[in-house]
């Protein structure tokens, strides 16, 4: 009964949207518009909201300040500072010249420090075979250095120098007398040619004694100086076979220890000897002597 | 007929920009309810598991529906402009909202306006040995239109048949051969003041008509299966202002008609018999109504209530029987005014007399008993077929007018104003004449 008595009241007329609230619901559900309104309306309300914070000078310049603070106290926590730089495998002359020239204010932000730098600068000295650049946990910068290591002495005429295996010239001597455990090795393009002067040098093995280096002529090939200015030309082509062909000889007839002032090697079917010119005149001599005997 | 032809097809290019945007509403304007439905069309005349389009079901999807009470609107035809249109935007609103998309047009059927029939013959000479488009066109403007009176205007006029000589029966006389060809075209007419306020009424909402129909037509597609309207039946669609009437014979609508008597009337007649209001009449009515009494309907006591005050008044109860007796003879009466409609059409003469109750009105409890005696053997009650995606409280009868419209709006059958005009009766100076000119002698 309760239920059929509500149904009753009819008078009030139904619910209907007005026209107003109609029409706006159909705008909401027009899709161009709920995408304009769900995208371009916050996009454009943050623009217009940045321009007019941005417009202002000096708020532009506090932000632009507030971030380079931020950037730099990040940069400058404990855990990204280097204290100290440690150089591995350099010799103190070495390490002192990779100090110099890697000129740090430690303590110091990894952030500010450009290994590809450092390396290419560390590498650029002569004495430096390679570098590789680290900075390890702790704040260390680590700087690992394979050092060149000198395999003969170079003089030519602007001084004497150390020449390493790759043909390098990296450290001045004042007198070759500082490295007497190195062989030296003379003339313009004499380091060009290292590998066969190394050969060479050890194919005079048996002469060591009495080497005193080889010289580069003429940028093509070498010579061989012995003590008493003794000298062993040989030629462009098989040198060191030419140089064996005469420590053979030498071994069978002592031809090194007589008084020859040259033996030429350059031409390989004609091997010629030039004895001194004292030798020349005691020949003479002798020849003299033999010759007038022989005469009376 | 020149402006009718203009109007549909405006009408007609407004249907095709709706589906090309792929949403529609569907408005059904009766008298007890306004129902609207959302239809997308996907394009796919296919469903999913590959069964081809059944009867036109497919190719669209319901995705809003909402009814709600009808309040301006009497007998079908809209009476108070300013609550039809309230009710017409509470209806749309809520689809629109269930659908969660806007729409902008809008196909709205009527059950009102006193619809009339005509059958209209038009015979003209073949141009050529074979039918071309251009007869078809010119048969249809060669129909004589009878007068249709003052103030009417021209709902469908859809070409049922063409015969080409001594053959008859042709559904597409284009190119075959022939000398003659004629044709046999339906044609609807309303009143015009409806329909201008029907259309004035939508207009207010914001609303774009893509295609005004009637009712009768309407149910006439969604509850008559497929035999049904090939073999010929008619189609009561029994509202509550009104009741509509249309038949159908290869798949043509030759026939629409409209009762002006309803559910409404049963429950005014309930309402005046006991003495109650018409919520309590109508609740009465769908609860306890019936039109064959039993026995047992006279110990069924209901309880009619009242809330004067009064004990006596407030207590009162009635046997389902009396109920019944009120009902009864007005749904005679509405039966008896349909079977009118279909001696005056002539219905007995067609090979298959199946008839087909639907609308809110044919829930009644024995309704078809009582329907067999009066309109024929062959009765059924039929509720709307099945389309996709329409929420299962929109299944009922009720909702036949809406489901046959969205039927209608996914496969209109072809219309007077679907051919082009013939060139002769194109308005003079038209520029479609001179391109029609170069046309034809280039």
């Amino acid at each position: 009964m309760r239920k059929v008595r509500a149904g009753q009241k009819t008078a009030k007329a139904d619910p209907a949207p007005s026209r107003w609230a109609y029409r706006f619901e159909r705008l909401m559900l027009t899709p161009v518009f709920r995408k304009v309104l769900r995208v371009g309306l916050p996009f454009v309300a943050t623009l217009l909201l940045g321009l007019a914070f941005f417009s202002d000078e000096q708020r532009r310049d506090a932000v632009v300040l507030g971030l380079a603070d931020l950037r730099a106290e990040f940069e400058q926590r404990p855990e990204f500072m280097v204290k100290l730089m440690a150089i591995d495998g350099a010799g103190g002359e070495v390490a002192e010249d990779v100090r110099e020239i890697v000129p740090l204010d430690f303590p110091l932000s990894s952030f500010d420090l450009d290994l590809e730098r450092i390396r290419a600068d560390v590498t650029g000295l002569e004495a430096v075979k390679a570098a590789s650049v680290q900075v390890h946990s702790g704040g260390i910068l680590q700087i690992d250095i394979v050092e060149r290591q000198p395999v003969a002495v170079w003089r030519h005429y602007e001084g004497v120098e150390l020449v390493d295996g790759e043909g390098v010239a990296f450290k001045a001597l004042e007198s070759r007398k500082a490295r007497p455990d190195l062989p030296l090795l003379a003339g313009e393009g004499a380091t060009d040619a290292l590998p066969e002067a190394l050969s060479l040098i050890g194919a005079a093995q048996p002469v060591a004694a009495r080497l005193r280096g080889l010289a580069r002529i003429g940028e093509r090939r070498w010579d061989v100086v012995l003590t008493r200015g003794q000298k062993i030309m040989l030629p462009e082509e098989r040198p060191v076979q030419a140089l064996e062909r005469v420590l053979a000889l030498d071994a069978a007839r002592d031809l090194l220890a007589r008084d020859v002032a040259v033996v030429d090697m350059r031409l390989a079917g004609r091997p010629t000897l030039r004895i001194s010119e004292e030798a020349v005149k005691q020949r003479r001599k002798a020849r003299a002597i033999e010759v007038g005997t022989e005469q009376e | 007929m020149i402006e009718v032809y203009e109007t549909q097809r405006a009408m007609r290019s407004m249907r095709r920009a709706a589906m090309q945007r792929g949403v529609v509403a569907i408005l059904d304007v009766g008298s007890s309810k306004i129902a609207c439905l959302v239809l997308r069309f996907d394009g796919s005349d296919v469903l999913g598991d590959g069964t081809a389009a059944m009867a036109g079901q497919a190719g669209f999807r319901v995705i809003g529906a909402a009814t709600t009470r009808s309040r301006g609107v009497r007998f079908g035809e809209v009476e108070t402009m300013a609550e039809t249109e309230r009710a017409i935007r509470t209806a749309v609103q809520a689809a629109q909202k269930m659908a969660g998309i806007r729409v902008d047009h809008v196909i709205a059927c009527f059950s009102g306006g006193d619809p009339r029939s005509y059958g209209l013959v038009g015979e003209v000479d073949v141009a050529g040995s074979v039918v071309s488009e251009d007869d078809v066109s010119r048969v249809l403007s060669a129909c004589d239109v009878p007068e249709i009176g003052q103030g009417r205007d021209v709902l469908h006029a859809q070409p049922v048949n063409f015969a080409l000589d001594h053959r008859s029966g042709l559904s597409d006389p284009r190119g075959q051969m022939g000398s003659k060809l004629a044709t046999d075209m339906h044609m609807l007419t309303a009143d015009s003041a409806c329909v201008q306020n029907l259309v004035h009424c939508v207009r207010r909402c914001d609303l774009e008509l893509a295609g005004i129909c009637s009712s009768a037509y309407a149910s006439g597609h969604a509850a008559l299966v497929e035999d049904e309207q090939e073999l010929g039946a008619a189609c009561i669609d029994m509202g509550g202002g009104a009741t509509g009437v249309s038949i159908f014979i290869k798949k043509h609508m030759i026939y629409a008609d409209s009762v002006r008597l309803g559910g409404d009337h049963v429950t005014g007649d309930i309402s005046m018999g006991l003495q109650v209001p018409m919520s309590t009449a109508e609740r009465i009515k769908t609860f306890y109504g019936g039109v064959v009494a039993t026995g047992m309907d006279d110990r069924e006591m209901i309880d009619i209530g009242g809330d004067t005050g009064d004990w006596e008044h407030d207590r009162r109860a009635v046997s389902r029987t009396e109920l019944i007796g009120i009902m009864r003879p007005r749904v005679e009466e509405i039966l008896e005014e349909v079977r009118v409609k279909l001696d005056a059409a002539g219905f007995e003469h067609l090979p298959s007399q199946q008839i087909v109750l639907t609308g809110g009105a044919s829930q009644i409890p024995g309704l078809d008993g009582l329907a067999s005696r009066i309109l024929g053997q062959q009765v059924r009650l039929g509720r709307p077929m099945r389309v996709q995606g329409l929420p299962q409280a929109a299944t009922g009868p009720g909702f036949a007018s809406a489901v046959g419209l969205s039927l209608f709006a996914a496969h209109p059958q072809d219309e007077w104003w679907d051919f082009e005009l013939p060139v002769d009766r194109y308005p003079a100076r038209s520029l479609k004449r001179v391109v029609k000119w170069f046309k034809d002698n280039w």
